[in-house]
């Protein structure tokens, strides 16, 4: 394993200075769960180690019925299925936090890491993406904020500039009668990285017969997670129905751009798309019916 | 030997030995063993899957602080092409040598090439980066079909086939074939109403113990050689590194520490020769440890391989003939398991008409090691699933179809042996009465399969000593690796001839100069060979306290016996002694007990095994879930049921992989892109439902106890069971491992 130096900043102006001043040879620490395995294993070169988790607007877990989740970007997926309100209000994304890893990487990884970290499988992308979340960025020139969607530009690359870090995510509460769905397709029952993940989040009339609109997301079908929009769209008026989800899914499939690797074949991937995007749908539609 | 005898400690289920330290984390493993002024040695490795190696240059990695000694093939004695019997089988020794560092090819990716000395793991890291060598990158060839074409890129230059004591002129990736013929193929083929025949694939797999392999080598200044590791055999550690460093075995002491897992793949030497030759470069002691991508890449795992077999019957359901073609890939050197899967292939069944044909063939992947009944998994998958077949079409309930053509006491094998008496029906019978094959099993895409399989085991030598202490227990020392619970199972066989509880037993397995000879762990035969040995030390012991109470009472020795741990004599005075008491008194009686006992039995008792299995396969995902297992086994007489249960559970659990995700994956340049285990996907416990244990007792006449060896043969029904619970699912033969999702989407036609 290569040498390299640890720093813990305390603010995050302090962060965002270390890593403009390091450039590309800094990373962000949080949990570690991606990063230290790729230092140990010699896949990412790193020189400087910049910890994050004593800063406190990272560490933020805040859950308010009128504006919605701010998810620092250092909250373990833990703490996250821990609130009840984050449970009901964005089932999609618990169901992201409960199967990266066991337990005790639970404990200790977390969603904006994730997010950061930018492999196409990635868990949480997919549900965040559906749940309309977007990105607080700090960086030498001040805050901005980003759709998630927009973030990944490659696998390991994302929009971040020089100096730039993510603060927090935030998502925004979502409408009445609506509910969002998160799974991914493995060959084993746990320890396996998604050979295909689907998100879906859907809001329902009142009658919870319409859909009054859609978002879906796909995982580990391109060089980035895509919001598979144009599927999304198709949906919005249609009432409930194996048809039109039949549609969404195709809609789905036409965007995906997979590769044959040793997790899976093309050919699977985009077979799988079309079944876990219906699911997805399933899913989600099913949490707004049961939903009292 | 007696049916089924009651006995007092064979049979129950004491806690063992080494349980406490293992579960509280005390037991020291090979990577925990320190030593003062310790350096750390690493392995570079090539990344070619066939190269020559056009020069080395050590110079800039020696030049780098820290480091302390570099060594390649050259620091190795010049092996030639020469044989040696080293316990397991005839090996060539230059192929030895070449696999612990490469001299002139590299032959798989992972391939060792150097070894460098460093006073940290991750100096000795950096420093293999700063190796300069130079190679010319060969086509590799990684399918055995495609390696026996004519035109395949040739591994050796030097290797002819040999068939049937026959040498070819010509060099040829096909190191051996061989012929097994029983009565006549072609008349029996004739008398079949109904003739089957398929083809199979099985891919390369891997034991996926979980230790990685380890050495701390170190040579004192008198020359005396010391290794500690984890190994499945210290004798055979002793014997290799004798071999390849062509030094004394008497000069070489192997230290055994406990083992985390082996399954036949820790009998081979790989890193222990190179942390001594760092040893003798720095005259330090040097620790040599594998990461998970060096195990899979750089030790052997167990060969895919091509079977094609067909078989005939009658419309009563007896089978007239049987033909098998075995191609089994050896790796980068010959000795793939092809033998022992020839052997085995047929031998659950009584077949007139038998003609097997099997080929080991050499490709560029790690040379193949032993895994839990080498070969007999990748043949039987082809027999069993040709077996449900034909029982499918002609409408006779599968173990029933076993029941008519199984194999008895009297018949003979294929490959020349005659059963001695065996309990193959027993399992089948067994498995029919048994719930699960009765229970339900009509729901959409579920599906219920069984298959049978055989394992020969093996005996081979074992010495066991016992140390009589004056408490009445006894210190049992031995030279067997305890992988699966044979401490106990070994200290059960001496109590119960002595008439103590296992817990006045303290087994220790200790190094090279402190036991007699004994074999590998491996092969099934601890339990059964050590075991052997324990009950002739044990013997020992009781015939000198014998002596000794004679002694005592002042009468001779045939007028004292032994019964239930008491000694009493009989034919006049009236004398009684517990085992324990006299014990106590061996200082005034002539000194202290030592009692031994070495064996090297012919006996060992083959195993038979039948499996039931449920599945739920997912239309729309191609997975496949296991839903209930049950799988039947003779042990023969099982010393610790909880341990045999283990075994047989252990081995039905690695087949479930096998069967279901486990590969190398290879890319177009011969590396594998799945070595670790995040993507060589071994089954967890969230992949699988209760293995239901069931054991079979027909005792073999070849032990005092009746014992069969019981780890290996649990793992070669498993794939043909899935594969026709499967078909009994969804309606289609699966004839290529594993059974991935995207093969069975294929299968089905989704995509």
């Amino acid at each position: 394993m290569q040498d390299f130096a640890y720093i813990a900043a305390n603010t995050v102006s302090e962060a965002v200075t270390l890593l403009d001043e390091k450039g590309q040879s800094a990373r962000i620490l949080a949990g570690g769960t991606d990063l230290i395995v790729q230092v140990r294993e010699a896949r990412r070169d790193v020189d400087w180690m910049i910890d994050i988790k004593s800063i406190p607007e990272v560490n933020v877990l805040d859950y308010n019925a009128d504006t919605g989740l701010t998810l620092g970007a250092a909250v373990e997926c833990y703490k996250v299925y821990a609130v009840d309100e984050i449970c009901d209000a964005y089932p999609g994304l618990v169901d992201a936090t409960k199967i990266i890893g066991g337990t005790a990487i639970q404990g200790r990884a977390a969603v904006g890491g994730n997010l950061c970290n930018a492999s196409p499988a990635a868990d949480c992308i997919p549900p965040l993406i559906v749940l309309n979340a977007s990105c607080v960025i700090a960086g030498p020139n001040g805050e901005r904020e980003l759709p998630v969607e927009q973030f990944c530009t490659g696998p390991g690359q994302t929009a971040f500039e020089n100096g730039e870090m993510l603060v927090s995510l935030k998502i925004p509460v979502p409408a009445n009668n609506s509910s969002s769905f998160y799974l991914r397709f493995i060959p084993r029952n746990e320890m396996d990285i998604a050979v295909v993940g689907a998100g879906a989040s859907v809001t329902l009339d009142n009658a919870k017969q319409t859909i009054v609109s859609a978002r879906i997301a796909l995982g580990a079908v391109a060089p980035t997670p895509l919001f598979a929009e144009e599927a999304s769209a198709l949906l919005a008026g249609r009432e409930v129905s194996d048809a039109a989800i039949d549609e969404a899914a195709q809609a789905a499939q036409s965007i995906a751009r997979p590769i044959s690797d040793m997790r899976g074949t093309a050919e699977q991937r985009t077979h799988l798309v079309g079944v876990l995007t219906r699911r997805a749908l399933n899913g989600a539609i099913q949490r707004v019916r049961d939903a009292a | 030997m007696t049916e089924n005898k009651e006995y007092k400690v064979v049979g129950t289920r004491p806690i063992r030995h080494d349980g406490v330290d293992k579960v509280t984390g005390r037991a020291l493993y090979g990577a925990d063993f320190q030593i003062a002024g310790l350096l750390h040695g690493r392995v570079l490795r090539s990344p070619h899957a066939h190269a020559r190696i056009l020069s080395i240059d050590t110079s800039r990695a020696e030049a780098f602080p820290g480091v302390k000694g570099v060594v390649t093939a050259q620091d190795l004695p010049s092996a030639e092409d020469r044989i040696a019997d080293l316990g397991e089988g005839a090996v060539n020794l230059k192929h030895l040598c070449d696999n612990i560092l490469a001299s002139d090819k590299v032959l798989y990716t992972g391939h060792a090439v150097a070894a460098v000395a460093a006073t940290s793991p991750h100096i000795a890291e950096e420093a293999c980066k700063l190796i300069d060598v130079e190679y010319e990158v060969l086509p590799p060839v990684l399918e055995v079909r495609q390696a026996m074409e004519p035109d395949a890129p040739l591994l050796h230059e030097t290797l002819k086939t040999t068939s049937m004591g026959e040498t070819a002129d010509e060099p040829s990736n096909v190191a051996s074939h061989i012929q097994h013929t029983l009565g006549d193929p072609e008349k029996g083929f004739a008398e079949a109403d109904i003739i089957i025949e398929r083809d199979f694939v099985t891919g390369t797999v891997h034991q996926g113990y979980i230790e990685p392999h380890n050495a701390t080598a170190h040579f004192n200044q008198d020359g005396h050689l010391t290794i500690w590791c984890s190994t499945q055999g210290a004798f055979t550690v002793r014997e290799q590194v004798a071999e390849i460093l062509q030094y004394p075995i008497s000069k070489i002491k192997v230290v055994p520490m406990e083992i985390g897992g082996g399954f036949g793949g820790k009998i081979s030497v790989y890193i222990k020769p190179v942390a001594a030759l760092l040893a003798k470069k720095t005259g330090k002691p040097v620790k040599v440890l594998m990461n998970r991508t060096d195990v899979f890449e750089g030790t052997g795992p167990t060969p895919a391989s091509y079977v094609r077999v067909k078989m005939g019957a009658t419309k009563a359901g007896k089978i007239t003939a049987a033909e098998a073609y075995l191609a089994f890939e050896g790796g980068a050197y010959p000795g793939s398991p092809v033998g022992p899967g020839a052997m085995c292939i047929f031998a659950p069944y009584s077949i007139e008409n038998v003609i097997i044909d099997g080929y080991d063939v050499v490709v560029n992947k790690p040379k193949t090691a032993p895994y839990r009944a080498p070969g007999a998994p990748n043949a039987a998958f082809g027999s069993e699933t040709v077996i449900d077949e034909l029982a499918e079409k002609l409408d006779i309930d599968p173990l029933e179809f076993r029941l008519i053509n199984g194999a008895k006491e009297g018949d003979r094998r294929a490959d020349g042996p005659v059963h001695p008496r065996i309990g193959f029906i027993e399992t089948v019978e067994a498995a029919k009465a048994h719930p699960h094959y009765t229970a339900p099993n009509g729901k959409k895409h579920h599906g219920r399969g069984v298959a049978s399989g055989y394992w020969f085991n093996i005996g081979l030598e074992s010495s066991v000593t016992i140390n009589v202490n004056s408490d009445g227990t006894i210190n049992l020392i031995e030279g067997s690796t305890d992988i699966g619970g044979t401490r106990a199972s070994i200290a059960m066989q001496a109590a119960e001839v002595l008439g103590i509880p296992a817990e006045s037993v303290n087994p220790s397995v200790v190094d090279t100069n402190s036991v007699g000879y004994t074999a590998v762990t491996g092969g099934s035969r601890t339990t059964y060979a050590t075991g052997y040995a324990a009950y002739e030390a044990a013997q020992d012991v009781k015939r000198k306290m014998i002596e000794r109470a004679a002694k005592l009472w002042e009468v001779d020795a045939s007028n004292v016996q032994f019964e239930d741990g008491v000694f009493s004599s009989i034919n006049g005075k009236e004398e009684q002694i517990s085992f324990r008491d006299l014990c106590g008194q061996l200082g005034q009686t002539g000194g202290p007990v030592v009692g031994s006992g070495t064996v090297n039995p012919g006996g060992a008792g083959g195993a038979y095994a039948t499996h039931v299995v449920d599945v739920v396969v997912d239309e729309e995902t191609g997975k496949v879930e296991i839903l209930r297992y049950t799988a039947v086994q003779d042990a023969g007489k099982a010393i610790h049921p909880s341990y045999v249960e283990g075994q047989i559970q252990g081995g039905a659990v690695q087949g479930i992989g096998w069967a279901l995700n486990e590969e190398y994956i290879y890319n177009d340049e011969g590396t594998m892109t799945n070595a670790s285990f995040l993507d060589y996907r071994m089954p967890t416990c969230l992949d699988l439902p209760m293995i239901d244990a069931v054991i079979v007792e027909v005792p073999n006449p070849g032990h005092p106890y009746g014992v069969r060896g019981v780890g290996e043969v649990p793992i070669v029904p498993p794939m043909a069971a899935i594969a026709n619970a499967i078909y009994d699912a969804i309606g289609i033969r699966m004839t290529e491992l594993p059974m991935s999702p995207d093969r069975l989407l294929k299968a089905m036609g989704k995509i």
